[in-house]
Order: C-alpha cells, then sequence, then structure tokens
C-alpha cells in the first residue's frame, strides 16, 4: 500500500469514527483486502477495475497483498487459526478447485452474483466453460508457451513454429528454459514423441508413460534451465542465457512489444490455464457485502475488456472480446497479442485439472526424483 | 553456549550453594549444624536456594513464556502433523469400524457392510464437504483417489435417486419437505411449524418485517421403531439443516440417502399396522416396494457405476491401512519408503528423492562452512589487528551485505555467473575462454555454494573477530621473542586462542546453511537444491503438511545430533561468541 492510500484509507476511517461519514452502504465494510501476484497482472487489474470503484465508492480503501502463489497455503492456515483477513483472492483455476474441495472458498451462484452481459445473456452463460468450480469467477485466460531469440534463429533456418522444435537441438541449438514441475512438460515431451493429442493423458495415466515423457525429456535434459518463477524465463531471453523457454504470454508479450527485445512468440501447443476470484468461505456478512459489491463491477463486461489494455491475456467473458482495444500506453491493438486469438490458438491444450489434481503428487514425486540425478 | 565460569557449580565464595555443600560436609563430621533461629542449617538454606531460584525464574518468566507461547508451541505442533492422521477416522468413521473385520491379503472385495457403511459416511461427508479433503489426503498414499472421492460425492445420489424416482412416481409428496416432516416428526412440531408460516404470510401480507426463527423439528419415538433407519438418518438430516445451513427439515425435501433408507425399511418391515399420520402414504410405498417390479440397485452395483476403482481392493486397503489415529506414514515417505502389506519397504528408485537430498544438504553446508571459514579468517585477523580507523572502515565493508536485501544478493550472483555474466565476459575477452565454451557456474551446486557463501560470511566473521580480538598481542611477541618462526608462532600460540570463535562461527553458518531455501531455489538449479526446498514445496504447494513436517523432524533431529556429536568431539565450552 502507497502512502496516499493509507493516508486515504486513514482519512476514511477518521471520518468514519466521528460519524460524520453516512455512506449509502451502512452496512457494508470500508476496507477490502485483495490477494493478487503483484507486478504487471496486478497492476492491470488496479487500474482496470480497482482505481474506478474506489473513485465511485468514496471512503473505500483497498488493500493488496501479493501473496497468490501461496493463497492456498496461507488460506488454509488463517482458516485453521480462526482468523481470515483476505477478502477476495486472484488464484489459477487449479487452486480454486482446490480451495473449494477443501471448504475454504464459498460456492457461488454466478448468476445471482455477477452481472449479466449487456445484451442480457446470463453470467454463467456469458463465462461458459470456464467456471471449473463452483467457487471460482474467471477473469482471464493466459497461456503458459514459448518465446525464442530472434537473433539466435541459425541462418537459411525458419523460426520455430512447431512445439518440436524445442526437442530439437540439432536445428535449434541453445539452452532452453522449462518450468521446473512435470506440468506442461510432460504433455509437451509424449506430444513430441509421438502420441496423438487426444492419447495424451491417457498415456500419462500409466507407468510407462510417464517414463516415456521423461526419456523424452531427457534427450534435452543437458541444456534445459529449469525456471520457478514466472520472471525467469523473460530475464533469460533477455541476457541471451537461453535460445527459447516457457514462461507466461503476457510475460513474453512486455518482453516484446514494451521493452523491445529480440524475441518471437512461438504459440503452438500452448496451454491454456484460467486465473480469477474466489471469496474466503464465512467472511462476516458487511465485508462480503463489500466484497460482492466490488465483484459485480470488477467481472463485468467492460472492466475485463478494460483489464487487456494493460496486459495481454484474454478476458474470460464471451461479450466482452469485441470490446478488447488498444494497449494503453503502447496504442497497438491487443487483439492479435491474446492467447485465444484464431491465429495464435491453431493448436492448444487446456490444463486438465482433473488429471493433474489425481497425479500431481505422484507425478511429481517421479519428476523431482529424475531432476536430481546427474 | 555456557562459559566455563558462569557454571554455579564452580564459583567459589559465599553462595547458598556453597553453603550448602559446607553444611553437608558438616552433617557427616558431626550433628546438624543448626541456624540462627534454631532450625538445621541445611532446611533455611534450601529455603533459601529455593526463594532464589524461584525470582530467578519470575525475572525470565515473561520471556520465557514468550518463547514458548511464539515458537516452541507452533513448532511443536507443526512438527506433531507429521504423525497426525485423524481425518480418516473421523470422515468415515463407520467404514473404518467396518474394515476391521475385512482381510486386505484375501484379494476379494470387503462384504457389503463395508459398502453400507461408506455409502453413509461418504454421503455425510460430502454434505459437509470434507469428503474431497479426505480424498486429497489419501491421494499422497494411492494416486486417483482424490478424483475418486470427488465423483462420489456427486455420485453417490444417484443410488438414493433409483428409489425417490419411483417413490415420487407413486406420489408426489413423496418429493415434498411437508409431507415427510408430518411423516416422521411429532404432532406438537409440526404444528408449530403451521403456526409460524401462517405468521410469516400475514406478516408479509401486512408488508412487514418477519425475522421469528423457524421452529424445530422433533423426531417422533414411535416412528423410531416403525421405520429406524429411515428415522435415523433423517434425524442427521434434520439437525443439520438447522445447525448447518440455517435451514429447516420443513422446508427442504431429505437427502437422497433417506430414500435408500426408506426402502429399505420398507423392504424388511410391514407397515399394514401402521396408523400414524400419513400412513396411507407410508403403506402405498410399502406395496409398491414389495411389487417384484420395484426397481432396486445394490450398493456395490451404485459404487461401480460412479467409479469402478470402488471394486479395486487397493483402494479399500489404502483406507484400511491408513485408518489408525496415528501414523508412521509420513515418516517413511520422508526416507524413501512406504507401506506395503508386508511391511515397510524401500520405494522404487525412480520415485527416491529425500535420503539424496539429506545427503547433498549434508554436504553442501559443510562445503559452504569450510569455504567460510577459508574466507573468513584472514579477514577477521586483519581486522583485529589493523588500527582501529582502517579496522573499522573493514568493518562497514564486513557489516555492508546484511544491510542489502537478501534476493538482490543473490541476483547479482546470477549476473555475475551466468553464461552471458560478467565474470564469463570477462574472461572470453581475456582469451582464457572461447566463446563457445563459457563456464557453467550457476544453476548447479558450484552456484549454491558461492552464493550462499557469500550470504553467510558475516556470520563467521563477526565470531571470530571478537575472539581474535581479545587474544593479547604479547603472546605472539614472546613466542618469537623465544626463537619460534612466525608459522610456530602463529600455530602453536595464536591459532589455538582462535578456536573457539571457528567453532562458534562454524556452528551458526552450518546451521544457517542447513534451512537455507531461498538462495538455492534462484540459483540451484537441480543439482544445487537442498532438503528445505522440497519442505516448502509441499507446505506451500503441494500441501502435504504431515510430509513436510515429517522432513522438518528429521532435520531438526539431525542437527540436534550433530550439535550433540560436536559438543562430545570439540566440547561446546570450547565455543565462544565473544571475549
Amino acid at each position: 500500500m502507497n502512502l496516499t492510500k493509507t493516508l486515504m484509507a486513514s482519512t476514511a476511517l477518521t471520518v468514519a469514527a466521528t460519524g460524520a461519514f453516512a455512506g449509502s452502504h451502512a452496512d457494508m465494510a470500508d476496507s477490502m483486502t485483495l490477494v493478487s501476484w503483484g507486478g504487471a497482472y496486478q497492476s492491470s487489474q488496479q487500474k482496470a477495475y480497482v482505481e474506478p470503484y474506489l473513485e465511485m465508492n468514496e471512503g473505500v480503501s483497498a488493500t493488496w497483498d501479493e501473496s497468490s502463489a501461496e493463497a492456498v497455503a496461507k488460506l488454509r492456515a488463517m482458516n485453521e487459526a480462526g482468523n481470515v483477513t483476505w477478502d477476495l483472492v486472484d488464484v489459477v483455476a487449479s487452486d480454486a478447485i482446490r480451495l473449494c474441495d477443501e471448504g475454504l472458498a464459498m460456492e457461488i451462484d454466478h448468476d445471482d452474483v455477477l452481472a449479466p452481459a449487456p445484451d442480457g445473456t446470463d453470467a454463467s452463460d456469458d463465462f461458459g466453460d470456464l467456471i471449473v468450480s463452483d467457487c471460482f469467477i474467471p477473469q482471464i485466460v493466459y497461456s503458459t508457451t514459448f518465446g525464442y531469440r530472434t537473433d539466435l534463429v541459425p541462418e537459411g533456418v525458419e523460426a520455430p513454429n512447431d512445439i518440436c522444435d524445442v526437442f530439437d537441438l540439432e536445428t535449434y541449438p541453445g539452452k532452453r528454459a522449462l518450468e521446473k514441475r512435470p506440468i506442461n512438460n510432460m504433455e509437451w515431451a509424449l506430444l513430441c514423441d509421438g502420441v496423438a493429442k487426444e492419447d495424451v493423458y491417457d498415456v500419462l495415466e500409466t507407468e510407462e508413460g510417464q517414463d516415456q515423457a521423461l526419456a523424452k525429456l531427457d534427450t534435452i535434459k543437458d541444456d534445459v534451465i529449469w525456471w520457478s518463477a514466472g520472471a525467469d524465463t523473460p530475464q533469460l531471453l533477455a541476457d541471451g542465457e537461453i535460445f527459447m523457454g516457457s514462461t507466461y504470454n503476457g510475460r513474453l508479450f512486455s518482453v516484446i512489444e514494451e521493452q523491445d527485445q529480440p524475441v518471437g512468440m512461438m504459440w503452438d501447443a500452448q496451454v491454456f490455464d484460467l486465473d480469477g476470484w474466489i471469496v474466503p468461505a464465512d467472511l462476516p456478512e458487511d465485508r462480503l457485502a463489500r466484497v460482492m459489491d466490488f465483484l459485480k463491477f470488477a467481472t463485468d463486461t467492460q472492466r475485463l475488456a478494460d483489464q487487456a489494455k494493460y496486459i495481454s491475456y484474454g478476458p474470460a467473458r464471451e461479450s466482452s472480446a469485441p470490446l478488447v482495444s488498444t494497449h494503453a500506453e503502447l496504442g497497438i491493438e491487443m487483439a492479435p497479442h491474446m492467447p485465444t486469438d484464431p491465429n495464435n490458438a491453431q493448436n492448444t491444450f487446456l490444463y486438465n485439472y482433473e488429471f493433474w489434481a489425481d497425479y500431481r503428487d505422484d507425478i511429481d514425486a517421479k519428476f523431482q526424483a529424475w531432476l536430481a540425478q546427474n | 553456549m555456557t562459559d566455563a565460569t558462569s557454571d554455579p557449580d564452580k564459583i567459589e565464595g559465599p553462595t547458598p550453594d556453597n553453603a550448602l555443600r559446607a553444611a553437608d560436609a558438616a552433617e557427616n563430621l558431626g550433628g546438624p549444624v543448626l541456624a540462627a533461629d534454631g532450625t538445621p542449617l541445611k532446611k533455611s538454606l534450601a529455603r533459601a536456594l529455593r526463594m532464589q531460584k524461584l525470582r530467578a525464574l519470575a525475572l525470565i518468566a515473561p520471556l520465557l513464556i514468550f518463547v514458548l507461547v511464539t515458537f516452541i508451541a507452533p513448532i511443536a505442533d507443526m512438527l506433531f502433523r507429521s504423525v497426525e492422521n485423524q481425518i480418516v477416522s473421523e470422515t468415515l468413521p463407520r467404514t473404518v469400524a467396518a474394515l476391521e473385520d475385512w482381510d486386505a491379503e484375501s484379494g476379494e472385495l470387503p462384504g457389503d457392510a463395508v459398502f453400507e457403511a461408506a455409502y453413509t459416511d461418504i454421503f455425510i461427508a460430502a454434505e459437509n464437504k470434507r469428503h474431497t479433503r479426505l480424498g486429497t489426503r489419501l491421494n499422497y498414499e494411492l494416486t486417483g483417489v482424490s478424483s475418486l472421492f470427488r465423483k462420489s460425492g456427486r455420485g453417490l445420489d444417484d443410488i438414493g435417486e433409483v428409489y425417490l424416482d419411483q417413490f415420487e412416481d407413486l406420489d408426489e409428496n413423496w418429493d415434498e419437505a411437508l409431507p415427510w416432516a408430518e411423516l416422521m416428526g411429532t404432532e406438537a412440531s409440526v404444528a408449530a411449524f403451521r403456526e409460524w408460516e401462517a405468521a410469516e404470510d400475514a406478516a408479509r401480507e401486512a408488508g412487514r418485517d418477519f425475522d421469528e426463527p423457524i421452529p424445530s423439528f422433533e423426531l417422533r419415538a414411535d416412528i423410531s421403531e416403525t421405520l429406524p433407519r429411515t428415522a435415523e438418518m433423517y434425524q442427521r438430516f434434520a439437525t443439520f439443516m438447522e445447525v448447518e445451513e440455517e435451514d429447516s427439515a420443513f422446508e427442504e425435501e431429505p437427502w437422497s440417502i433417506v430414500y435408500t433408507r426408506l426402502y429399505e425399511d420398507l423392504r424388511d418391515g410391514d407397515m399394514s399396522s401402521y396408523d400414524g399420520p400419513r400412513a396411507e402414504m407410508l403403506q402405498a410405498a410399502d406395496a409398491l416396494v414389495d411389487n417384484p417390479d420395484f426397481e432396486t440397485v445394490t450398493l456395490q452395483d451404485g459404487f461401480e457405476e460412479i467409479d469402478e476403482d470402488w471394486l479395486d481392493p487397493e483402494v479399500w486397503r489404502t483406507i484400511q491401512t491408513y485408518s489408525p489415529n496415528y501414523t508412521s506414514g509420513y515418516f517413511l515417505n520422508a526416507v524413501d519408503m512406504q507401506k506395503t502389506p508386508d511391511g515397510p519397504a524401500l520405494r522404487d528408485e525412480d520415485e527416491r528423492i529425500y535420503g539424496l537430498l539429506f545427503k547433498r544438504t549434508m554436504f553442501m553446508s559443510l562445503m559452504i562452512t569450510f569455504s567460510c571459514i577459508l574466507l573468513a579468517y584472514p579477514v577477521a585477523y586483519l581486522l583485529s589487528n589493523l588500527p582501529m580507523r582502517s579496522a573499522n572502515l573493514l568493518m562497514i565493508l564486513v557489516l555492508l551485505p546484511f544491510w542489502t536485501s537478501l534476493l538482490v544478493r543473490t541476483s547479482a550472483w546470477k549476473v555475475m555467473l551466468q553464461q552471458q555474466g560478467v565474470i564469463n565476459d570477462v574472461l572470453v575477452w581475456l582469451g582464457l575462454v572461447g566463446d563457445a565454451e563459457r563456464l557453467v557456474m550457476i544453476n548447479n551446486q558450484f552456484g549454491t555454494i558461492v552464493a550462499m557463501t557469500h550470504i553467510l560470511l558475516p556470520f563467521m566473521i563477526l565470531p571470530m573477530y571478537s575472539v581474535m580480538s581479545t587474544i593479547p598481542p604479547y603472546y605472539v611477541r614472546a613466542a618469537k621473542s623465544l626463537g619460534a618462526t612466525n608459522w610456530t608462532a602463529f600455530w602453536r600460540v595464536y591459532f589455538p586462542q582462535s578456536v573457539p570463535g571457528i567453532g562458534a562461527g562454524s556452528i551458526l553458518v552450518f546451521i544457517l546453511a542447513i534451512g537455507y531455501y531461498i538462495t538455492p531455489e534462484i540459483v540451484g538449479g537441480t543439482t544445487g537444491t537442498f532438503i528445505s526446498n522440497r519442505i516448502a514445496y509441499h507446505i506451500s504447494s503441494s500441501l502435504n503438511w504431515g510430509l513436510a513436517a515429517a522432513l522438518g523432524t528429521i532435520l531438526l533431529a539431525v542437527v540436534l545430533i550433530l550439535y550433540w556429536a560436536y559438543d562430545r568431539i570439540v566440547g561446546i565450552d570450547n565455543v565462544k561468541l565473544g571475549g
């Protein structure tokens, strides 16, 4: 929280305490604690809907907590301690499912709580399949995909445009950056080892399939730098440490367009994932009322389209897509940079939540053991 | 790290301890020594001593309580999770009891009683939203249980709905809340509800607010005899509605499992003599159940319909194996073992990781400690022997890293060590290394050791410096004047006196290093990570807190054992943090 916000918040408190403040929402809390990822993503949320909301509701303040990466663990600990201090938490879909499973997130009636599309379509239809859990309110679609150094592509060779180019060290020498977890990497490895896309998870269920994927990864293991923070790959690309690496598409957008680095996007076999809000279970009534009021505003069609002005993630509402305009500072059209753009989405994967909920512990143990062996 | 002189037994002079010893000695020589007031001296001294100890305890009490409450208790609570396992028996109490008689080795599925118990347990757990949590817990032991439980939470309704649909076709009242309540409840509670309903309607028509609570449901005594299973489950449903959902059995149709229970009661009993409320409705249903066309489903088939995995004895064996309230499972996991029917056994080779990580953590922490000793010793020597002004300047340089963020220091090493980094660039520019064979110095053990040595160096320099600055310079001068060479004077005179500083610094650095995880995570790659990285992963990502606690407990035990060994070999008295 920066200084002005602190001042605003304390002013609001003083005003409220002296009784001079008689807002129209007497039964709503005056402050919210929002949890997000920090960085460019959080600032896109701040600009697209938190600031407008605070302007509309004088005397209300919002505090950010940049804990989304550990949201499930922290929420569980808060719940055990009986003191949940968060009001709204931004998490990826798989975490939302886990939180819902554990009873830590509140189940939501999407049509009841969220605004309908401008043409009157119910919220649940507008979000469609992206509502992967009863507790989850999707905001954006992002993807994990590859970026490569355009200046390191060998002469006379086409720029990489196939996921299997990641495994082709002969044509495209140089290091790769991959995430230090099995999710996505195992799928890509199988895909490039001759497994058909629709069979990937059937194969990955079996021990042989897991070994097959690891064997394929083995072929490039010596040339891989394993990342654990989303900022790693952009940094490695910018420094020329690697030829290509996987990361979130928004990070690559900022390396390419905002920082002007010689980096290109490779969208083939990008893996879609969702990010959105959950409301912690059992909030006190006044805080819940405030959060619901904010949620309705922050996830309406226009607000989600506005967010795309600041970051290249696709809005989760179908009705928002036509409203996506240009980047707030660069002025370039955002639509072609969205992972959901038809040109980019020719060959895509959707994160398989059910499969990974079951196999995560098992495959991760194997994957980590494989990594630790030299 | 006590000092020899602070041991109360070795203080000479008039202390209660020594007086007590003197009194003891006197007693052995002759009769009891008496104090001025006539009580035996020993007694009055003991009292004085007790008073003194209590006063000392009272003085440290605030700190002691603070440490206990904010440090020891949470750690103990966390470590205790490594054996806790109540979740299975709390969520599936009937199933656990029913499984006791089942022999997992037989290779056969458990009997109907187990399916019956599991149906009830999982249904209730699902209503309480606890079934998926258990699924997550058991998924650590058997892959696939997580989704099995999630599916079953939804799917178990299908069993009851087979009966619900048929009863509803017979008489729509079976799918209504109030007729059910009339059948099951006391007349007084039903009448109270009707009164409340009328009052609410009146209030609504008059436009008034109405916030009287709904009267609570009471089960009629005779229905428990007529429909024992239905009554039990309906009572549970009614209580759940009131307590958990702030709703009422008068307004909600019962759970699907109640219909299954009703079917069972009607199948086994005869309703013709029943003459309570809703007798016709019940008797018609009884007749329907007795009709050979009545569709039934066995629980086993119902479970199979949800997921075929329920017919896998392995699922039941896992539930049985992990049903006790306390388990060694997490600890076995933490040492690369697992529970099997034949007792604990090593995991498959491609799944063993923790042993390797523990060994690696020990090895790298030792390496870091030794490189810290090598680098810190000359610096500390210089600090303690330079004139005050230049020593202060040097001291600031040593302390400077303390005031820099850990992440900044670690990231700086990234910039230095990476292949396109400063060091490689310089080497290539000097022509010592070819552009194509730049050195790999990061994302491996080397990177971790370099970065962590740098970060932990001050913890070695400071204790060394504080010990060295108390070593009188004239000892070395005396040695030299007696003919010792520089080396002998240093090695035989100076160095032994500086050993306590090395000891203190080593313990500090080693214990800090063993628990580090941020730096190894950033610069360690795959070969330079510590066990603490896995602990952090299980705490914040996989949420397997039991395993994290087990790993943490082992790490703590290892540190304590090493500390004990250090005390035995080197002696903790030889460790000094200051002059």
